[in-house]
């Protein structure tokens, strides 16, 4: 295994004045699940081309295990791509789409019908050869698609948001088969999707991107639990911002004064500077607890409850502090919901779940 | 609004009465056993399709009009294609002044394109005959072939030929494996308009032929002499029949394929 299987050097794409890509360093190890998280427009899909090669960079390089590819056109590199719309050839069937890449390999009769057989099992279309794409659902076009690039054996499959255009438990569905199929085959994913959810749960490393710069590169666990910057925390899962501004440090914490709540001592894993107001820290709605009676936790607040909603696996609440002129969200898989709004409750935080990140 | 109704009922019979009775009294005289198209008709006869398809000069006429359609249509639908493939896919410089320019024939009177490209051609040098009126008929036909094909074109995914550039073809393998065969339906379409339009092009053919007359050229000839009228109604009606078919089956295929891709949307979304 390579730790820089693919290595993204420096690699930026302007189109007239906009900055696509700006100035992206980084390096995926051989036979990861890696994944470009972002919003639409922050240079994801850009990036995802440019490995494709249907986009040149303005500058920068690009390496696939050792081999300088900046240069060269799609048709020349290790690399298959499964398109967003999966771009099925309409005018043949689902065996000559499969087919279509394996003509210029120099494979023999058999080898070719081994191999288009095998692809076709490893997606469970067997049976479906002879269909065309208009006779097909968005899930068996989404395997063609991926039958399709695999078949050529690529040393890395390229995905352009294969799953958004599935419904949602198609696209679960998908997301288990994706993962297992890739861990069977060890070949390196490279996947672009907006969805911070399908990102988290696939990937071995996420690189959450914005304005055509990585934001944070890291496992999604960290990504969720300790998030570099404001963007990333905001992106990434749900997250509740509490005004605050910097005191003292004290080695690895800061004394910090929380908007109304006071001033606490927490963990200052960003280095972030003393006495500045540029600051803001974050809490999850799941970290915190609702309760209708006073708990012992490191912050306890009176709370009002103005709305709940159900969401099945856990409620979530609205509530309103005393002196925050924000609706907090809660989540609680045990507070019972209807019958509390407008009631009173407390709202307790740990000292440990509070993150305090730079606006900027 | 019933009447409302009945209105516009009248009023589309009247439009489809005025436009076709005429063009029905050809087949019909074509038919009729007289030398004078009047009523009441005074027998059946099939005797001025016999008198048609005796006629040498008719069949050197006819075979003029195929050369003549099948080159122009060819080469118009060639330049018709890069063009619209250019237009419909890439952002340029010059394009709408591109896009005039080719259009430009479809726009100014047939008789200015004729008297200017007998002007250039005479005084070049060369004799008139064919060759000028396919060249004026290539001019004229472009533009329609290219309307065709851009409208095919622009529907079209474009992310299948990266697709196919994807797996490994270069450029010219993917125009003749992916791009081609889906503008096909198109490309016939252009094709056959182009060469009805040729076929049926009057004003070129008569200020650039010289002495190798076109069809329609020798129907007019014809329609001097009286006792020559029937055999050119037979013509006529023949003609129809088969512009019909042609133009029918040109639209037929345009649009083939395009309600399937409909339907993919559809499904998508």
């Amino acid at each position: 295994m390579s730790n820089s299987f693919i290595q993204i050097n420096n690699i930026s794409k302007h189109f007239k004045d906009v900055k696509a890509v700006d100035d992206v360093s980084f390096e995926i190890k051989e036979g990861e699940f890696f994944s470009l998280l972002g919003p639409s427009g922050c240079g994801k899909t850009t990036l995802l081309r440019l490995l494709a090669g249907f986009e040149y960079p303005t500058s920068g390089n690009l390496l696939i295990d050792g081999i300088d590819i900046t240069a060269l056109p799609p048709d020349k590199r290790p690399t298959n791509m499964v398109f967003q719309n999966y771009a099925i050839f309409p005018h043949l069937n689902v065996e000559k789409n499969i087919k279509f890449g394996l003509r210029k390999l120099g494979l023999s009769h058999d080898e070719i019908g081994n191999r288009v057989k095998d692809v076709l099992k490893l997606v469970k279309l067997e049976g479906y050869e002879e269909r065309f794409s208009n006779q097909l659902s968005g899930g068996q076009r989404q395997r063609v698609a991926l039958a399709r690039a695999l078949v050529r054996q690529p040393k890395v499959l390229l995905l352009d948001e294969p799953l958004g255009a599935l419904d949602k438990k198609l696209r679960d569905e998908m997301q288990l088969e994706l993962r297992t199929l890739q861990k069977n085959i060890g070949i390196t994913f490279v996947f672009v999707t907006h969805d911070q959810q399908e990102a988290i749960s696939m990937s071995d490393r996420v690189a959450v991107m914005n304005d055509g710069k990585i934001q944070q590169l890291s496992a999604p666990n960290e990504l969720y639990k300790n998030p570099k910057n404001i963007f990333v925390s905001d992106f990434i899962g749900e997250t509740n911002f509490l005004k605050a501004e910097t005191k003292s440090s004290d080695g690895g914490f800061i004394n910090v004064l929380i908007e109304e709540l006071g001033e606490f001592k927490i963990k200052n894993n960003l280095n972030i500077a003393a006495n500045s107001s540029d600051v803001v820290c974050s809490v999850r709605p799941e970290s915190m607890m609702i309760s209708n009676v006073k708990s012992d936790w490191d912050i306890c607040l009176d709370a009002k409850i103005r709305q709940t909603s159900y969401l099945g696996e856990m409620t979530r609440f609205y509530v309103e502090v005393k002196g925050i002129d924000k609706t907090i969200t809660v989540s609680s898989q045990h507070f019972d919901n209807q019958s509390f709004e407008n009631n009173d409750c407390f709202i307790s935080i740990s000292l440990e779940d509070i993150s305090l990140l730079n606006k900027k | 609004m019933n009447e409302k109704n009945n209105t516009l009922l009248i009023y589309t019979l009247l439009y489809f009465v005025f436009l076709y009775v005429p063009v029905l009294f050809l087949p019909i005289f074509s038919f009729n056993d007289a030398n004078y198209m009047s009523f009441p008709l005074a027998g059946f006869t099939t005797e001025h399709y016999e008198e048609m398809w005796s006629k040498r000069n008719l069949h050197k006429a006819l075979w003029a009009s195929i050369k003549v359609g099948v080159v122009a249509s060819v080469i118009s639908t060639t330049i018709a294609l890069f063009a619209a493939k250019a237009f419909a896919r890439y952002k340029f410089r010059g394009e709408k002044i591109s896009y005039g320019g080719i259009m430009m024939p479809f726009l100014i009177p047939e008789i200015i394109l004729a008297v200017a490209i007998l002007i250039i051609w005479i005084n070049l040098g060369f004799k008139l005959g064919l060759v000028p009126v396919t060249i004026g008929h290539t001019l004229f036909c472009t533009p329609f072939a290219m309307l065709i094909l851009i409208a095919r074109i622009e529907g079209f995914d474009f992310s299948l030929e990266e697709a196919s550039r994807d797996l490994g073809e270069n450029a010219w393998g993917t125009f003749f494996r992916v791009s081609f065969p889906l503008y096909l339906p198109g490309i016939v379409a252009a094709l056959l308009l182009s060469f009805i339009i040729s076929f049926d092009e009057f004003i070129l053919a008569f200020f650039l032929t010289g002495s190798d007359a076109t069809l329609p050229m020798y129907m007019w000839g014809q329609m001097r002499f009286v006792q020559k009228l029937p055999h050119v109604l037979a013509l006529g009606a023949v003609i129809i029949v088969f512009t019909t078919f042609i133009v029918l089956l040109a639209f037929w295929l345009r649009n083939v394929g395009q309600g399937k891709a409909k339907k993919d949307i559809a499904l998508k979304l």
